[in-house]
């Protein structure tokens, strides 16, 4: 599977641009603020129908323009898919596959799998458990069907649970009855989304840890540890404890919803411990063992992404990562940098082919 | 060395088709008295300013007689529309013709979200018993409680008819089982069966779109709704 074509109109930085790719790999050069991160951001989008940065899809359109639309002719097994995004203002998104649009924007994960490697990933490492959840959903919701859909009820539920909960507390009144009606739907789907998690994680590490002594010449032991109440109690039950702490807080305290990873390099937190060197190739190792999992959970290599992450990056391990990336387990490869010559002079030592586009200001 | 330098903006080969900008531009009405009616008919679920407005000009064209004939069907829905006292069916009477059918099994009660539920049951013309319209499922976020559904109604009709069976035919949304469940919770102790549509249809499928063989199929083979939690 792999991006043939892509047009883009009033996307971003893009007044209207057309760009051809390349079925293995595809550099893009140019200045900073040309566009090259919204290039990709716009492939992001055939993949994911939603922006990589910025989750609001209206503020994707360029300034003062009322729409942006996006068209990429995949090939898959030989045959052309045409996926097709338009965004209007104030207007509901549409995405098409085929010129077919989907109902369920949700039925269109996984069917073009893509992996996004940014400098962005170290909010993994920086911020909350909400973004280290994100990354687990990303990648298990790819692969498997029914997560997505138990995501998104548990949510639904979560949601009215909580509002239940504020508007006793708003109220003075107390429905024990109401408020437990909606655990049965957080056990419901949470259990298959904790036990989906579970698997996840105890595949994942091998693979991680592979790609972690690939890219690194230490000799290091790394491992992610997931983290969920659910590990040693019974949803149930811990709904039904919690009762007087949710009425206190006005909101659900426990549940898959505050499930976390915590990153170790041999056995030490990566968040306190690690030098910037480390955190970068224990990120990158994250999402190369991220490509490698969906490669093998649908058959199908995902389109990958590098948005400018070789700061910090010793020529030595960029010249290592780029020689993993173009094997063959890889699909095909976006990578973008300011620098014009580094990248492609690190394809030329390897003597692997690749497509050099340098992006200029009076083509965007 | 196989590297490609070329630049790579081509003019789009691949065009946009008919999803291009066109735009109705709605904003100005030359008559106060139109922007109001445009207004009144956007109001309606689906219908946008550009739809209203073809409502509204059709209208227009129709002589006095249609308007009139409009207006009075109108003010009729709003004066003589009842719902019927035994199961909150939309009626022109206290209690509505299902209710006051000899023909129908009075013992036999279809636990429906509202009136379009009951119009895509009786299409199938394979559903004998009566019906108990809710009016809504359970929702926090809609502010819908137990208490504002007609659920303490339901359970004084079994208390005060005899009742043998009680269908459940909630949608299949999270609003929906959670009802239905709070509903079982609630009559399990009734002598009564509590049954549910014996639908293979997935999580989220609305009854009024379910098409009308599966629906005749699934009234007439109705399962124990005990089956149905895998809890
Ligand atoms: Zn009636």
């Amino acid at each position: 599977m792999y991006l043939k074509e892509l047009s883009l109109f009033n996307f971003k930085n893009y007044s209207e641009a057309f760009f051809e790719f390349s079925e293995k790999a595809n550099f893009f050069g140019g200045n900073n603020g040309i566009g090259k991160t919204n290039l990709l951001d716009a492939i992001y989008y055939t993949s994911f129908c939603k922006s990589f940065f910025n989750p609001i899809d209206s503020q994707n359109i360029q300034s003062e323009k009322d729409f942006f639309m996006l068209k990429g002719l995949y090939l898959k097994d030989g045959e052309e898919s045409i996926v097709h995004c338009s965004i209007k203002r104030n207007q509901k998104k549409l995405f098409k596959l085929n010129k077919k649009t989907y109902e369920r924007l949700a039925e269109h994960i996984g069917k073009f799998p893509l992996v996004m490697v940014s400098p962005a990933d170290v909010l993994l490492i920086l911020e909350g458990s909400e973004t280290r959840r994100k990354f687990l959903d990303g990648i298990i919701a790819q692969s498997n069907k029914n997560y997505l859909d138990n995501l998104l009820n548990y949510n639904r539920a979560l949601a009215q649970r909580n509002v239940l909960l504020k508007q006793m507390a708003a109220s003075g009144r107390c429905d024990k009855e109401s408020v437990f009606l909606w655990n049965e739907q957080l056990v419901k789907f949470g259990n298959p989304i904790y036990e989906a998690r579970c698997e996840f994680i105890r595949d994942f590490i091998p693979i991680f840890r592979s790609y972690y002594s690939q890219i690194s010449d230490i000799n290091e032991t790394v491992s992610l540890v997931y983290e969920s109440m659910l590990l040693e109690n019974n949803f149930t039950e811990l709904l039904e404890n919690a009762y007087s702490r949710d009425r206190a807080a006005t909101h659900t305290t426990c549940g898959i919803h505050k499930d976390d990873m915590t990153f170790f390099i041999n056995d030490f937190p990566v968040k306190k411990f690690a030098s910037q060197g480390q955190q970068k190739t224990y990120l990158l190792s994250l999402r190369l063992a991220q490509a490698q999992y969906i490669t093998e959970k649908l058959k199908m290599k995902p389109i990958i992404l590098l948005d400018d992450i070789y700061d910090k990056l010793d020529d030595e391990r960029l010249a290592r990562l780029i020689a993993i990336l173009v094997n063959d387990s890889f699909g095909q490869l976006f990578i973008t940098d300011t620098h014009p010559q580094r990248i492609p002079q690190v394809f030329e030592k390897l003597q692997i082919p690749v497509k050099i586009n340098i992006l200029q200001a009076s083509e965007v | 060395m196989n590297n490609i330098k070329e630049g790579c903006m081509k003019p789009k080969l691949l065009n946009f088709e008919s999803e291009s900008t066109e735009i109705y531009p709605v904003e100005k009405f030359p008559s106060k008295t139109l922007e109001k009616a445009v207004e009144v008919f956007s109001s309606l679920p689906g219908v946008g300013k550009k739809t209203a407005l073809r409502y509204v000009l059709h209208l227009l064209k129709e002589d006095a007689g249609t308007i009139e004939n409009f207006s009075e069907v109108l003010q009729n829905l709003s004066n003589n529309i009842q719902h019927c006292k035994n199961c909150f069916n939309i009626s022109d009477n206290p209690v509505c013709e299902v209710c006051s059918n000899p023909k129908r099994e009075q013992e036999v009660i279809c636990i429906v979200q509202d009136i379009r539920d009951v119009l895509a049951i009786e299409s199938t013309m394979q559903y004998k018993g009566v019906y108990h319209v809710l009016g809504g499922l359970i929702s926090p976020i809609d502010s819908v409680g137990p208490n504002d559904i007609k659920i303490n109604e339901l359970i004084h009709r079994l208390q005060t008819s005899r009742i043998n069976e009680v269908i459940m035919a909630l949608s299949t949304t999270m609003e929906g089982d959670t009802t239905n469940f709070y509903l079982f919770k609630k009559i399990k102790d009734f002598p009564v069966k509590i049954t549910t549509l014996a639908r293979g249809v997935a999580f989220g499928d609305e009854l009024e779109y379910t098409d009308e063989i599966t629906l005749a199929r699934s009234i007439t083979n109705r399962v124990p709704y005990e089956n149905t939690l895998a809890r």
